[in-house]
């Protein structure tokens, strides 16, 4: 249980609202974002850190706002480059918990330098990913993971841009925490976020996230009562990959480098591990959704490498132990003379 | 006054010992010749004889330009004296071209009657049609008529010098430069010792290099003693400045410690963010071997990134620093904006060199000033200083970061290539000289409002996340006054807009004055900026020498212009502004005060020559 010392001295229990600040949250009416911000603020209270303790940072777009409405530190930054912005702020104190919020277009777009790159350095922040497909600020454009043909205001005719896949990038970026979740389903995204929190090192969440005005119903097969439980495939460490309805049960078979859908009581069905490190199981489960298969919901890839903050703590701590020098020292090294 | 202070010298009595105030050689060869090594050993031995110096390294931006071509020249010029001096020099006193292709490029900045070595080895057909010249040049009577032309048959020296070593003969070649160095040492009267010493601290576990390297030096040396072509060499008295210990400094290397050395005084910890980029990469190198004083660098992975997570810092609360080159602070724009808006301290750090786009890497000039001051989205009025010599550039990183943590805003600092590579004697100031700043964290909760203002500064409460009771909102998103909440109201951004303004304005009442080198009026006043002061200042010096009405300004501020620059520039008949760019100062000063001042400009990545300077300044006497 997290609690904070108020000034008289008493510890109190933080709850869901302590998280909220007083702005007025300016998302559309039945904005996937709203159950998101409610997902994060139950979250919190259950990390064990004090309020001050937390910093969100956003780019732009309309998940970029997040921070306005976390009764936490937050920096509304510029498009694309919350991950960087996060790194100084971790790198110069590691205790604090880190979070950048971000759309497909801000990360995957214009930020996608600085996604990739966080990733592999595997800087201890939190990056969620508001997976919606499309544009939303700008009104409605087609975006990095939009599916070909997409008609938006800038694709009358239907996008010609191949999307991109999130986890299957995050993979190649060599990040070591990789989940996916919903913004429908409260109870995984709790779970999910808790775990991506206690992550060391970068954790990366796409959530499926829906654009009520822009892309309505872009991820219904997978949220919808009677669709997703034929749709959706949850990851659970050590459990047999399969899916599907009571009366129509199915596995997911791996067989030389490729996943085929079997009957569940089928033999040989894939069972779920998180630690892989290589990559090549957790890539092949994030293309299967991609090849007409049901969409992988959990974690994809959790292991453990050493946090850069951490590296780069260990190099300083060396180096002032190694050579302790004032200032003097410093500007008297080298080659001196005396002059008389 | 002959002074032999090197003990492998055993003298050669009938040749002539001349003395003179002050000389300038420079090092030209391929750029895998060693060239710029040369010129530092040169360098520091000249340190150690006593004299004034400065120094000027230009080398391609190619790694490895192909081998004999003039793109592959590299070359390093030093000026040492007995007097004070302000440049590397204008014209040389003595070449030493170790190819054709180095000759051709630099023969003609050498003074009728210098002194030219070549190496003729590499005079050869092959190298003639790799340098794009038809004949052998040293064929030519007019050469000699014009210069004292010496030819050194360099690589077949050296190589005979070491042919008991038994050295592959590419490793013997290698030495060459060092027999080249150890004639030009006989040539000025330096001793050698001290370069021996440093070839077995640099080479130490390779005793077949130490033992080649300090042969080869040695050859160069006795060469001159012995060879008849070489009547008399020169000695450069100790110059007399002030007592104390010195060291040589560039400036790349100053603004390092000057950073380190302001966030000690801060009590904050540096951070680094930076990409690599001519010429400003070797600040990033110096910075990151000094991780004994806390100093975090980040090589980011592009230059928004280096910029962006510098800001990152500042808002932890660390001294954020980014530091770049012109393509570099021009992708940087957006976030310099986002930290005027959210007002957070950043010291923006840029080498400039020749451009625009990529232009020419290795090349001075002073062309950024105008991006400085403008080059962002909206009214994003920013602090801008500049350093004038490469010492300067260890106050002025000092005094940046004294201006961005007081005033909670980006500064933008300029530098440039010539300032960034050169080098001077600096009598090393001590830690406690510092001036006396401060960075205060807010902790208190009571009244708190993230954009209230200190009512003297107008700078607002900086606010680092861990503050318990403080957390708060920031962005880009144009803010509320105090409360900091975004607001789209139109008076409210009006306000704001002329709020961040009148900051940075105020900051001139917490800048010193400018001052005037020479008479307070006068015919012409000389107004110059950066990496210029050297040439203007030893222009200005000889003038005045002559009596003319000439003085100098020299801006380290260039927004807000100190109070009085004004008052100084309207007791003159003539501003003169000499800048490496088509005029961008004066554009300024004549747009801020309607002075008709007159521009100066030149734009060929090299820096103003002293002789320039006299002849416009004397134009308008």
């Amino acid at each position: 249980m997290a609690t904070e010392t108020k000034t008289n001295g008493v510890g109190l229990k933080l709850s869901r609202k302590d998280f909220q600040s007083d702005q007025t949250v300016r998302w559309c009416p039945g904005c996937g974002d709203y159950s998101i911000l409610a997902g994060v603020q139950k979250v919190l209270p259950e990390l064990g850190l004090p309020r001050e303790k937390y910093v969100f940072v956003g780019g732009i777009g309309c998940a970029a706002r997040f921070p306005y409405y976390m009764n936490t530190y937050g920096f509304h930054t510029i498009h694309g480059r919350a991950p960087a912005f996060a790194t100084g702020i971790k790198v110069v104190n590691p205790e604090l918990s880190v979070w950048v919020i971000t759309g497909d277009g801000d990360a995957l777009s214009i930020g996608g330098n600085h996604l990739i790159h966080a990733m592999r350095r595997n800087i201890g922040i939190n990056i969620l990913l508001f997976n919606n497909r499309v544009y939303g600020l700008t009104k409605g454009q087609y975006s990095p993971t939009s599916q070909v043909g997409t008609k938006t205001k800038s694709s009358p005719v239907g996008s010609i841009d191949y999307p991109l896949h999130p986890i299957s990038l995050a993979i190649g970026a060599e990040c070591t925490f990789i989940a996916r979740t919903v913004d429908r389903d409260q109870k995984h995204m709790a779970k999910i976020l808790e775990m991506a929190a206690r992550h060391e090192g970068t954790s990366f969440v796409e959530i499926l996230q829906n654009c009520i005005v822009f892309n309505d119903g872009a991820w219904h097969q997978y949220t919808e009562k009677g669709l997703k439980e034929q749709n959706v495939l949850y990851l659970e460490e050590g459990q047999p990959l399969v899916y599907g309805s009571e009366d129509d049960r199915r596995g997911i078979l791996i067989n030389d480098f490729k996943s085929e859908i079997v009957s569940a009581d089928s033999p040989g069905i894939a069972v779920h591990r998180e630690d892989d490190e290589d990559g090549a199981y957790a890539h092949l489960l994030s293309r299967i959704e991609v090849n007409g298969g049901p969409m992988p919901i959990g974690i994809f890839r959790n292991f453990q490498r050493p946090p850069y903050e951490a590296m780069l703590e260990d190099q300083v701590t060396a180096a002032q132990l190694q050579k302790k020098m004032s200032v003097d020292d410093l500007l008297h090294s080298g080659d001196t003379w005396e002059h008389k | 006054m002959e002074k032999m202070d090197d003990n492998s010298s055993n003298g050669s009595p009938e040749k002539e010992v001349v003395e003179v105030e002050s000389v300038t050689i420079r090092f030209a060869g391929d750029s895998g010749d060693g060239m710029q090594l040369t010129g530092d050993r040169f360098t520091s031995a000249s340190a150690l004889a006593g004299n004034d110096l400065r120094t000027f390294p230009d080398f391609p931006a190619e790694i490895r330009a192909p081998i004999g071509t003039l793109a592959g020249v590299s070359a390093f010029q030093i000026n040492f004296s007995s007097e004070d001096i302000h440049t590397p020099g204008d014209a040389l006193d003595a070449l030493v071209a170790m190819n054709p292709a180095a000759f051709k490029a630099n023969i003609g900045d050498l003074k009728r009657g210098g002194i030219l070595i070549v190496n003729t080895d590499n005079f050869t057909e092959k190298n003639f049609q790799k340098a794009e010249i038809d004949s052998n040049p040293l064929d030519d009577e007019k050469l000699r008529g014009n210069y004292q032309v010496f030819e050194v048959n360099v690589t077949d020296l050296t190589r005979r010098a070491l042919e008991d070593m038994d050295l592959q003969s590419n490793l013997a070649d290698r030495c060459k430069n060092f027999f080249a160095l150890g004639l030009m040492y006989w040539m000025y009267t330096r001793p050698m010792e001290p370069t021996k010493e440093w070839i077995k601290q640099k080479f130490g576990n390779r005793s077949e290099i130490v033992e080649a390297n300090t042969r080869a030096m040695e050859a160069g040396y006795h060469f001159g003693e012995n060879t008849e072509a070489m009547a008399s060499h020169y000695i450069v008295p100790e110059a007399t400045y002030p007592a104390g210990t010195y060291r040589s400094i560039s400036g790349n290397v100053a603004v390092a410690y000057g950073f380190i050395a302001a966030a000690r005084k801060l009590g904050l910890t540096l951070f680094w963010g930076a990409y690599p980029i001519t010429p400003a990469s070797d600040v990033l190198h110096e910075l990151s071997r000094y991780k004994n004083f806390g100093v975090r660098t980040f090589q980011a992975e592009d230059e928004i990134a280096a910029v962006s997570s510098a800001i990152g810092a500042s808002y932890a609360g660390a001294l954020g620093v980014t530091c770049s080159s012109g393509p570099g602070i021009a992708l940087k724009g957006e976030a310099i904006g986002l930290a005027v808006m959210t007002e957070i301290p950043l010291v923006v750090l840029n080498v400039q060199r020749a451009g625009p786009s990529t232009g020419m890497p290795t090349k001075t000039e002073q062309s950024d000033l105008l991006m400085s001051m403008y080059g962002r989205n909206g009214e994003s009025p920013v602090p801008i200083l500049a350093a004038s010599t490469p010492s300067d550039c260890y106050d002025v990183a000092i005094e940046a970061s004294r201006i961005a943590v007081k005033y909670m805003t980006p500064v933008m600092l300029l530098s440039d290539g010539y300032l960034a590579n050169g080098s001077e004697p600096w009598l090393i100031p001590a830690e406690a000289d510092i001036p006396e700043m401060k960075a205060v964290f807010r902790e208190d909760p009571e009244g708190f409002m993230p954009y209230d203002r200190d009512p003297e500064t107008l700078s607002r409460p900086w606010t680092i996340p861990g503050t318990p009771g403080l957390q708060h909102r920031i962005g880009g998103i144009e803010k509320q006054d105090g409360s900091g909440n975004i607001s789209y109201e139109p008076e409210n951004h009006d306000h704001m807009v002329r709020l961040r303004a009148e900051k940075v304005a105020g900051i001139a009442k917490d800048i010193p004055p400018v001052e005037v080198m020479g008479e307070d009026s006068g015919k012409v006043l000389v107004v110059g900026w950066g990496g210029t002061f050297g040439a203007i200042a030893a222009a200005v010096e000889a003038l005045q020498a002559r009596g003319a009405s000439v003085s100098q300004v020299h801006l380290r501020y260039l927004n807000p212009f100190p109070a009085n620059f004004e008052e100084v520039m309207r007791k003159f008949d003539k501003v003169l502004v000499p800048e490496l760019n088509l005029g961008q100062l004066v554009k300024v000063i004549r747009s801020e005060y309607v002075i008709d001042a007159i521009s100066y400009s030149k734009v060929q990545g090299k820096p103003f020559m002293v002789s320039e300077h006299i002849t416009k300044i004397e134009e308008l006497l």
